[in-house]
């Protein structure tokens, strides 16, 4: 797929780092202000796709990039299973998901215990998720259909 | 009332474009618009007239909270139907590589 | 607020109808934008910011892997026009609409009006809730801290949907046959 003008290119170059910063800002303060895990994660992804869109796809290494993002997403899963299960071991109940660091006062930024880890790994998994779906579609329209 | 009504007013569409039309694409968007629907409804039936959202501020006023419970189960249901979505549409463009149209009437016999 | 409401679901119902009836499949998509769009206003009216959030985002991600669908294969759809057994059809379309819509009166009796909210359950989570859980955001706090295996099945649906996706395009596994 070829890629786009050159106004479209260069306003890209120019957008594209600040939208990634923005969906990384909704993502960490997921527990202070309207957002989380789902809505940072899907705009991370939505720079990505932006960046795919616009430089076409004979730029990239459609095949590596996959490989890439499918083991991204396995792993953030992972991370979010051991951090649940964690808290069946330290936390003094034994039950699944138990809030097992320190509680500080509400409003600061590290406060809540482990809510900003869980945060942080469903916004991984949530990007990597819609990555690596828009690169099967790109990639089966490249290679198969031709 | 009214409100709850036009919701499930948006569902029956819904449940029209899968059942009556024939072209693939339009029964993918009829599944659709039945979530839609469906997530509108549950955040209606959760709101408190004159309540703000349920997210703790400075110099918030003493208004009553929107009940967050709703919200909560909406969030996820929102990026589920993403996923059902992109699998559907997936499945879809197969369907279009091996018999090469939409149509429903036509993809009925089971070749191999 | 509620005259606000009302018009945007009419306008979100005739998007929907427009986007079932159009003869070319890539207005039909473009309609189906405006069902979309006009959700995340009726979430901002309703006093819930994270979903106006995640509906906005996912909406335009939506829309674009259907454009990219029907970029690839045919435009238009082909009607044969009305069949034999369309007066039948019509007829139980409307006893069923009919049906729906009285039970569905009945069963919205048993609610509360619009506006006025009394589930016990929100009581029990809005008042301890920024203690117990520590965080400012009450959305939040329900979905990591006391309803967190329902947010593990999410994961999981969306990891699923994932390698389905994979699967059916073939991808990993043995070369196209033909």
């Amino acid at each position: 797929m070829k890629g786009m003008t050159i106004i479209v290119k260069k306003v890209t170059q120019m957008i594209c780092g600040v939208i990634f910063l923005y969906g990384i800002y909704i993502i960490v303060h997921g527990h202070l202000t309207p957002g989380g895990g789902f809505a940072g994660g899907a705009i991370v992804s939505g720079s990505f796709i932006l960046l795919i869109l616009a430089f076409g796809s004979e730029f990239l290494a459609l095949k590596k990039e996959e490989t890439g993002s499918s083991i991204l997403e396995s792993s953030a899963i992972l991370i979010f299973l051991i951090i649940a299960a964690l808290g069946m071991v330290i936390g003094g109940v034994g039950v699944f998901f138990v809030n097992f660091l320190p509680k500080g006062t509400i409003g600061q930024l590290i406060s809540a215990g482990v809510i900003p880890l869980f945060n942080i790994a469903v916004g991984m998994e949530v990007a990597a998720a819609l990555l690596t779906i828009f690169l099967a579609l790109l990639i089966y329209r490249d290679e198969v259909l031709k | 009332m009214i409100l709850f009504i036009l919701a499930v007013f948006l569902f029956l569409i819904g449940v029209y474009g899968v059942v009556a039309k024939r072209n693939l694409i339009k029964i993918v968007i009829g599944i659709a618009l039945m979530e839609y629907s469906v997530n509108l409804f549950l955040i209606l039936v959760g709101y408190v007239k004159g309540g703000t959202a349920p997210i703790l501020t400075e110099g918030m006023t003493k208004d009553p909270f929107v009940d967050p419970l709703p919200q909560a189960m909406v969030l996820t249901a929102i990026v589920i139907g993403l996923a059902t979505t992109a699998l559907l549409l997936a499945i879809a463009i197969r369907i279009y590589k091996k018999y090469g149209t939409f149509d429903i009437r036509e993809i009925k016999n089971l070749k191999g | 607020m509620e005259l606000l409401l009302i018009v945007i679901m009419v306008l979100m119902i005739g998007g929907a109808i427009f986007s079932l009836e159009a003869r070319d499949l890539l207005s039909a998509v473009i309609a189906y934008g405006i069902v979309g769009f006009g959700l995340v206003i009726c979430f901002l009216l309703l006093q819930a910011p994270d979903l106006a959030l995640v509906q906005i985002v996912v909406e335009t991600i939506t829309l674009i892997i259907m454009i990219a669908v029907i970029l690839n294969s045919t435009r238009e759809e082909t009607e044969h026009g009305k069949g034999r057994r369309s007066v039948v059809f019509a007829l139980f379309a409307f006893a069923f609409i009919g049906l729906f819509l009285y039970f569905f009166d009945r069963t919205t009796r048993t609610l509360s009006a619009f506006g006025e909210h009394t589930l016990r359950m929100s009581k029990a989570y809005l008042q301890p809730g920024a203690q117990q859980t520590g965080s400012a955001n009450l959305v939040t706090g329900v979905i990591f801290d006391y309803r967190g295996y329902d947010t593990l099945g999410e994961a999981t649906i969306l990891f699923t949907a994932v390698i389905g996706v994979l699967a059916v395009l073939r991808l990993k596994g043995r070369k196209e046959k033909e």
